[in-house]
């Protein structure tokens, strides 16, 4: 089943004195339960395409059409958006991530409670609930960022480079929840990554860009295309 | 003057009716301010301050209630500053800063024009105790029961909106409609509170309180709680020692908002040097 239908998309930024096409022409289905790792140089337009999907850029042309609700989408995004003086405890922030836009009134149910203790404790953040987020390390904060994802229990989880400032230890840990997701709870998994070497482990499909698609098949297929030699 | 003279003070009614709507605006434009201040909108409250001074000398100039003048224009223009400054072709602060000398620039030729300046534009620029009727009194009532339930039933996503806005827009939730909302509820903290706090300063009450909080608090909640404090705090002291030594008001909570922040500041420094953590 597709969950995310993408149609001749562009994507171009109006800066002041010149427009800059960021995505030419892409076409993509992504189906229920895949892991699809996007890949690309800096610049390549996967940040676009992903925040495209999420409402965050414009749509020049084309569309993008979601066969589930927003609620069920989760993201975190490539660099932290919190401003680095803000005022707020991890608990705080993971709890917000249990927020939808469709419930009636915006409290928290006991629910909530629960299923942030359970993404914090996956996290490894059990015990500095009560910090200020600002006082934490950039790894730290990157897990912050995932619990607060997490916690929503959503249906398609959208990372962009999450695990740029992990730990080994941590990053292990991170593909490996991932993983559990994706498997044991069908979640759906759209990663940027530039870490080819688990992309090719976990994901289950590649698609490579540069403004255009130039590669979009399954990881086996792009194994096959790379020991060829072919060039992507 | 001694005690029992300072407790006297609060026989006269006027003194009553002040501060009543000053605690309860002190209350709301503290709330507010957490949420301006942590977006980098502080300003707001000036520009729209300014616009209420133009809306103060035109109600002069025809003879119309200040009140019914000042509100709908400084609530349309605090909505044409948001508008500009999220179309992203003119910035926050600029948005503000044309908005603000513009409004003070119209404001000071109708007030040449017509009467000059004289003690009322005085009152109003500056802040005057004598100001607040029993108008003022119900509607700083019904203003602060409004925001009071705002902050109540939508802290947590006011909370998300101002702590991460595109996280908030990618979970689906209806940004534009809570930054709207926030500007239209400083508009109307703002007209209320301009003509105890003076056009001049009633952004202070915005900025002030929760400036000082941040520098002790954590969390967020801890932020909303201690700027009300703080804000309801320096506000009774402040128009107590402006009653006692006869200057404008707005000057005089201004003055105890700075001597608090920089308490603030030491205790915090203090509690740093020595490792204590709250
Ligand atoms: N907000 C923006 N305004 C203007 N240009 C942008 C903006 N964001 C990205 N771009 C441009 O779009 C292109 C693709 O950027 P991005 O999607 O962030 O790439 P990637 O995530 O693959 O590194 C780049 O050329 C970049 O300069
Ligand atoms: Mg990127």
């Amino acid at each position: 089943m597709n969950l995310i239908e993408i149609k001749n998309l562009d994507v171009l930024y109006k800066t002041g004195y010149r427009g800059i096409s960021a995505l030419k022409n892409v076409n993509a289905n992504i189906k229920s339960g895949e892991y699809v790792c996007i890949i690309g140089n800096n610049g390549t337009g996967k940040s676009s395409l992903i925040k495209s999907i999420l409402g965050l850029v414009s749509v020049s042309s084309g569309n993008i059409k979601l066969k589930c609700n927003k609620n069920e989408i989760s993201y975190i995004p490539q660099f932290n958006t919190i401003p680095l003086d803000f005022p707020a405890t991890v608990h705080e922030l993971v709890l917000s991530g249990t927020q939808k836009s469709n419930m009636g009134l915006p409290f928290y149910t006991k629910e909530d409670k629960a299923s942030t203790e359970k993404a914090v404790r996956e996290t490894g953040l059990k015990g500095l609930e009560k910090r200020r987020f600002c006082e934490l390390s950039g790894g730290q904060q990157q897990r912050v960022l995932l619990a607060r994802a997490l916690c929503k229990k959503p249906r398609i989880l959208i990372l962009d480079e999450p695990c740029s400032g992990l730990d080994e230890k941590t990053t292990a840990d991170f593909y490996e929840l991932l993983l559990h997701l994706n498997t044991q709870h069908g979640t759906t998994i759209i990663m940027i990554s530039h870490d080819l070497i688990n992309v090719e482990k976990y994901a289950t499909r590649i698609i490579k860009l540069d403004k255009a698609i130039l590669f979009d098949g399954s990881v086996s297929e792009w194994i096959k295309k790379r020991n060829d030699g072919e060039p992507i | 003057m001694n005690f029992s003279e300072l407790a006297n003070l609060f026989s006269y009614p006027f003194i009553m009716r002040a501060i009543i709507v000053g605690v309860l605006v002190s209350l709301c434009a503290s709330l507010l301010g957490v949420i301006l201040v942590l977006n980098r909108y502080s300003l707001i409250g000036h520009g729209l301050s300014d616009v209420g001074f133009a809306s103060l000398s035109l109600a002069m100039a025809v003879g119309v209630s200040p009140l019914l003048m000042a509100t709908p224009i400084v609530i349309i223009t605090s909505f044409i500053i948001m508008y500009v400054s999220q179309s992203k072709k003119i910035n926050g602060d600029v948005a503000i800063g044309i908005f603000s000398t513009g409004a003070l620039a119209v404001g000071i030729i109708i007030t040449a024009l017509t009467k000059g300046f004289n003690t009322d534009v005085y009152s109003y620029m500056f802040g005057s105790i004598l100001s607040m009727n029993i108008t003022d009194v119900a509607l700083s009532v019904v203003l602060s029961v409004v925001i009071l339930s705002v902050f109540i039933i939508f802290y947590n996503r006011l909370f998300v909106v101002t702590a991460d806005e595109s996280f908030a827009k990618a979970s689906g939730i209806n940004v534009k409609f809570y930054q709207f909302l926030i500007s239209f509820l400083t508009a109307i903290t703002v007209v209320l509170g301009m003509r105890m706090m003076g056009t001049l300063l009633i952004s202070s009450l915005i900025i002030f309180p929760a400036v000082t909080a941040k520098k002790i608090v954590r969390s967020f909640k801890g932020l909303m709680i201690l700027s009300a404090v703080i804000s309801v705090i320096c506000f009774v002291i402040g128009i107590l020692i402006s009653f006692v030594l006869n200057i404008p008001t707005g000057a005089g909570i201004v003055a105890v908002n700075i001597v608090s922040m920089i308490i603030v500041s030491m205790v915090g420094q203090v509690r740093e040097a020595i490792g204590i953590k709250v």
